[in-house]
């Protein structure tokens, strides 16, 4: 599977990371030879398997649906790099 | 007095106990050797002594007043992957920057409660992405091995790289570490150390930094098998904070190390034995099926026939899962915030400043895979063939009770000697990832020294939270080929 550069610089927009000029020549082939590699998959035959969904057959354990934390805004902001009265702070986004 | 860097976790417990020294003495003694250490090997990003010293004198009044818990005292290194409150934590990223996390993981929480001591935040692959530990943003770990005759640095393997050096070094008794596709169990190997990847729900992943969610789970990394039984019990357990944690009994696993492996069924999988295998690792392989022969186990040749297709399925899987985990990383609500020209420009630069090449890598072809149109080809394909292996390992579970197979290909290899090729680096973790696919757990004990005369692991597979089977298993291999110390101390 080659991926070629526009490619590469759409994923790299869907996935909000600026990519330069070279590093994307070097994912370009990157890119392509991880999917060529992961390729051989196509060899298993999963006509009739179904999809793992869980490693560990459990079902899911149940709790009282009640708020047992919370309250400390200070905390929740304490590592934001901009923040004010207890809000994060970002650039403007509507006009 | 003995070097008290050198006591095993459980010796050091018993020696608390009977107060041959106190925990401040060897708290201290640790304390030194990373500091006489830490600037050749870079094992340590953040030792935190004041911690370290507060901690043990706690544990000394607790040993005193005869309150003390199962691991009083013991000073312990923590991989940076687990959050620890008020200490920053970064998982070896640019992009958490200076993240001093408000809350504890339960895994190191469950650690303090037993009376453990922090020395400090351990270096791994940034975000546990790598098998060399040179992903990380703070420079790579050195292996405190060294080929016989040779100065050239190894790798100590990744991504738990920092925790394996630390305790195969004596910078630690033991330390944390995280296992997505083989970050516990590979480093062990490659540093002559005891690591275990617990069943996928033992321990509670509450506070950890997420890599890939279904796979990634938390172990000990230590000196010997007994260790590392000692200080799963304590880690074990389920979690109200983690949904995936199991509520099943978490047994003392230190009580049956010594029982033998009389009758017990060990297979081998012929699908194991591939091209490239180092012959040395083929003949360490050899001699661990004649060891567990001569305690008295059956050995049965076993197939796993979809062996081959785990890793490709793993490199689908692995990035699809982080690049999902990996949004959350935006410079809004902490870490490194780069401004960019409005938000989603904000966004760009700050990930692309924030995060290394592997990592990047790794987002992409995640992002890749579950983009528009591809999903059914790559993700559900490679979670169809996930199925297929686990179905081999149930269907092995109905003749043997145990799997041995090497931990790793080759030994520990060179800077710089895999890190041209992603795909070549991937084939790292060709014998381990397996287990991760399918949820088991896993042990790599030393076995042995290559030719080089450096250490090797073989590698135990169990059935679902049948860890202490495991870890019986290795306590022969270890009774057998006896333990690996570094010969020379060479960074003192």
């Amino acid at each position: 599977m080659h991926v070629d550069e526009k490619t590469v610089r759409r994923i790299a927009h869907l996935a909000r990371i600026k990519i330069t000029d070279d590093e994307a020549a070097g994912l370009e082939s990157e890119l392509s030879a991880i999917l060529d590699w992961v390729e051989q998959l196509s060899e298993v035959d999963t006509e009739s398997v179904e999809p793992m969904t869980r490693v560990v057959p459990i079902s899911l354990k149940q709790r009282e649906d009640i708020v047992k934390d919370g309250e400390k805004p200070n905390e929740i902001v304490a590592n934001a790099p901009m923040s004010g009265d207890d809000f994060f702070v970002v650039p403007k986004v509507v006009e | 007095m003995t070097d008290l860097t050198k006591l095993t976790l459980s010796e050091a417990r018993d020696g608390l106990v009977a107060k041959d020294f106190s925990a401040t003495e060897l708290t201290q003694a640790h304390l030194k050797a990373i500091e006489a250490g830490n600037d050749d090997l870079n094992i340590y990003v953040l030792p935190t002594p004041d911690v370290a010293l507060a901690q043990a004198k706690a544990s000394d009044d607790r040993i005193s007043k005869g309150t003390a818990g199962v691991l009083e005292g013991v000073p312990l290194g923590i991989k940076d992957l687990f959050c620890t409150r008020g200490v920053r934590t970064t998982a070896c990223s640019k992009i958490l920057d200076d993240f001093k996390p408000t809350y504890e993981s339960t895994v190191t929480q469950n650690l303090w409660d037993a009376g453990a001591v922090m020395l400090g935040k351990l270096n791994n692959d940034e975000f546990a992405m790598g098998s060399s530990n040179e992903n990380s943003a703070f420079g790579p770990v050195v292996n405190p091995w060294r080929r016989k005759g040779s100065q050239d640095k190894l790798v100590p393997g990744g991504s738990s790289g920092g925790s394996a050096a630390a305790v195969a070094a004596g910078l630690c008794l033991a330390a944390t570490a995280t296992d997505t596709g083989g970050s516990i169990r590979q480093p062990a190997s490659l540093t002559g150390t005891v690591g275990v990847k617990p069943t996928y729900g033992r321990c509670s992943r509450y506070g950890i930094v997420a890599f890939a969610s279904s796979l990634d789970q938390a172990g000990p990394i230590t000196k010997t098998v007994r260790d590392g039984a000692l200080m799963l019990k304590v880690i074990a357990g389920h979690d109200p904070k983690d949904s995936t944690s199991v509520d099943v009994a978490v047994p003392d696993y230190e009580a049956g190390l010594q029982e033998g492996v009389k009758g017990l069924r060990v297979g081998v999988p012929k699908e194991y034995r591939i091209d490239g295998m180092a012959e040395e690792v083929a003949s360490l392989w050899e001699q661990g099926i004649a060891w567990l022969k001569d305690a008295g186990a059956i050995i049965h040749e076993i197939s796993l026939p979809h062996t081959k297709y785990a890793l490709p399925a793993y490199y689908i899987i692995a990035p699809a899962e982080a690049s999902s985990n990996l949004a959350r990383y935006d410079g809004v609500r902490y870490g490194l915030r780069v401004p960019g020209k409005d938000l989603i420009d904000t966004y760009e630069e700050t990930r692309a400043a924030g995060f290394g090449a592997e990592v990047k890598r790794r987002v992409l072809i995640g992002t890749y895979v579950l983009s528009a149109g591809y999903y059914d080809a790559y993700y559900l394909k490679a979670q169809k063939v996930r199925t297929l292996i686990k179905g081999d390992f149930d269907a092995a579970w109905n003749t043997v009770d145990v799997v041995l197979t090497p931990t790793t290909p080759t030994p520990a290899f060179a800077f710089g000697e895999k890190s041209g090729d992603p795909v070549q680096m991937y084939l790292e973790d060709i014998f381990t990832v397996t287990v991760n696919m399918a949820g088991l757990p896993g042990l790599s004990v030393p076995a042995g020294l290559s030719g080089e005369g450096t250490p090797l692991g073989l590698q135990l597979i169990g059935k679902p939270f049948d860890e202490a089977t495991l870890l019986r298993a290795g306590q022969t291999i270890e009774n057998a080929a006896g333990r690996f110390p570094i010969p020379e101390r060479w960074w003192v």
